[in-house]
């Protein structure tokens, strides 16, 4: 079972509160006995209450409205699944689809191989100045989000951005329209992707690293394991639950990229090359009103969330498996 | 005498070479906005462009805040209003409901913890065209509450305060507690309150921080300019033809400045709290 530990090692609640069981028929009162537990409804009721309505109501309203044609201004009817059909086949979901999975592998990808690195680094305990580094990382991500799509934009210039002027001193390189080209443009919108989460995510790896027993690299170096085969032997197995959950928490957050490619432009650019589905949502709900086919499209995009976190726990429990057999 | 260093912790020059080139790239596009918007556009488009600032930056920070039709300073006030009240609530509720959540025992608690967490899962984009319609019926549209009511709950938070709360209040201090007879709201203040008060200020800050940076809520339900926020005010600063970006860019600065002076003295309890929220091995 998943567990959090706070620093000092203690074992924090459970992820998984429901695969307690086994515990509780052991132990037939979680919680305090001695606190009457009546408590907890009024405790827990305005949020429940406000989470209810503003959190779970609009989800299951969305499902509902994804079955109407369903017009703001106008009459909704009764559509059945015809906007689940018609999604299927409109070429914008497509092309929206291998958009945000293009920019979601050129963001998540390299921003992997950076956070680890990065946080490898910061493990060592002798390293000078490690507070200060640490807080420069955060830096990005608490940045305005259209002020970062400004300041890339204008980096990534076609004719005067200074990208394009430093790759212009390699001889023989043209200047790349980061707009116009479909894969340009997505590793435009990766690289404000990664910007914003690389420090963020070397955080998260570093805690999870920092939870590995000194003990463990010391044997490893005393039976003269190399760097790398201590951070092939020793880190990287241990990384294994929190690299899922990276990985779960990216898809999640690739699949709302918006203010990005509306920036750029907001229809996605000339050939709908960085249209991607939360753009494509919007654009189909605010733009055209078509409320139904929106609330539609929000469901596919659930539905690709359910997969890919599926997958990754299929793939995480076999790692798992092979690992403690 | 010089202690030996064990070889595994030993650190190279490279290592700080590369961290210092993830400072500099971390710093440089603040740094870049301030060089856009103080120097002229041809200092921004000759090769090499300007790397140093210009004079012009206080020309261009009155231009943004006196721009037709763009309600800058407003749009600040609106920002700090909406952060601060989803960041007030968001504390006040999560701490509440993950006491209860971590400490109680009562009926329907594991089912409303799985209920919660698993509603983690969904995008929130999911729920976005029932809470345009909502809102609007509500009469919420183009005001800040729309905003504010929406926001003042998360999953996310009550799931961190029970997290939190778990670790760091012992059942044993609550339980002397209420055997010296106090009741459990007085428990929860005199007791739990004092002890999460750090953690509590880090969920206020994330709250803030998120709602600060929030731009497809308010760009869908705020219509008219002098209610916009921030991201969306900023939106407003695009040039219209040719590409003198320094308005916006200037704009960008003046957006951002407010976080970085508010992380120069947060930063270190952010880094803390982030890297306690994670999930270790």
């Amino acid at each position: 079972m998943t567990t959090i530990k706070d620093g000092k090692g203690r074992p924090k609640a459970p992820l998984t509160p429901w695969k307690q069981k086994s515990k509780k028929a052991k132990k037939p009162l979680p919680g305090i006995a001695s606190m009457d537990g009546r408590w907890g409804y009024p405790a827990i009721a305005p949020f429940f209450l406000l989470f209810l309505i503003f959190g779970v109501a609009p989800v299951v309203y969305s499902i509902y409205i994804a079955f109407f044609k369903w017009d703001p201004l106008g009459e909704s009817e009764f559509n059945g699944l015809n906007n689940f059909i018609f999604l299927f086949q409109d070429s914008d979901f497509w092309i929206a689809i291998r958009n945000t999975f293009s920019i979601w592998a050129l963001s998540t990808f390299p921003q992997m191989i950076i956070a680890i690195s990065l946080a490898a680094i910061l493990r060592n305990k002798r390293l000078k100045g490690k507070s200060f580094w640490r807080t420069i990382l955060l830096v990005p991500n608490i940045t305005s989000i259209i002020a970062i799509t400004i300041v890339f934009q204008q980096l990534f210039g076609r004719e005067y951005g200074l990208i394009n002027s430093i790759l212009g001193l390699i001889p023989g390189v043209d200047n790349i329209d980061f707009i116009e080209g479909v894969i340009p443009s997505h590793v435009q919108i990766a690289t404000m992707i990664t910007w914003r989460w690389v420090g963020y995510n070397t955080l998260i790896f570093l805690a999870s690293m920092l939870a590995i027993p000194d003990e463990l690299y010391e044997s490893a170096s005393v039976d003269g394991a190399t760097k790398w085969q201590q951070f092939k032997y020793v880190t990287l197995p241990s990384l294994k639950n929190t690299i899922t959950f990276v990985l779960i928490v990216g898809t999640i957050g690739g699949l709302q990229v918006f203010a990005e490619p509306q920036q750029l432009a907001a229809d996605g650019g000339s050939t709908k090359q960085f249209l991607t589905l939360t753009l494509f949502l919007y654009n189909q709900a605010f733009l055209n009103n078509k409320y139904g086919y929106a609330a539609a499209i929000g469901i596919a995009i659930t539905f690709i969330v359910l997969i890919i976190s599926a997958i990754n726990f299929v793939i995480t429990r076999k790692l798992a498996g092979e690992g403690s057999r | 005498m010089k202690r030996v260093i064990p070889k595994w912790q030993k650190t190279s020059k490279l290592h700080y070479l590369m961290l210092s080139l993830i400072t500099f790239l971390s710093i440089f596009p603040f740094y870049w906005m301030f060089i856009v918007s103080s120097n002229t556009d041809a200092e921004i488009s000759k090769s090499p462009p300007s790397l140093v600032p210009g004079p012009r930056f206080l020309e261009v920070a009155n231009k943004v805040l006196n721009a037709e039709g763009v309600y800058f300073t407003q749009a600040l006030i609106n920002t700090f209003i909406v952060g601060i009240a989803v960041a007030v609530a968001q504390v006040i509720f999560s701490a509440i409901a993950g006491f209860a959540f971590a400490k109680l025992h009562f009926k329907g608690r594991q089912f409303s913890i799985l209920f919660v967490v698993a509603t983690m899962m969904l995008p929130s984009q999911l729920g976005i065209v029932p809470l345009f319609i909502m809102a609007n019926k509500l009469h919420l549209v183009n005001t800040l509450y729309a905003l504010i009511v929406p926001a003042l709950v998360t999953a996310f938070g009550v799931f961190w305060m029970r997290q939190i709360i778990d670790a760091q209040v012992p059942n044993e201090i609550l339980e002397a507690a209420t055997i010296d007879g106090a009741s459990v709201p007085r428990v929860f203040w005199s007791v739990v309150l004092p002890s999460i008060r750090q953690s509590s200020f880090v969920l206020g800050l994330f709250a803030f921080l998120a709602s600060w940076n929030d731009y497809l809520w308010p760009t869908i339900v705020l219509q008219s300019p002098e209610r916009f926020t921030l991201q969306v005010a900023l939106t407003q600063l695009k040039p219209l033809y040719g590409l003198d970006y320094s308005l916006q860019m200037g704009g960008a600065f003046l957006a951002t400045a407010p976080l970085l002076i508010l992380f120069i003295f947060v930063g270190r309890r952010l880094v803390s709290g982030v890297m306690d929220g994670a999930i270790k091995g």
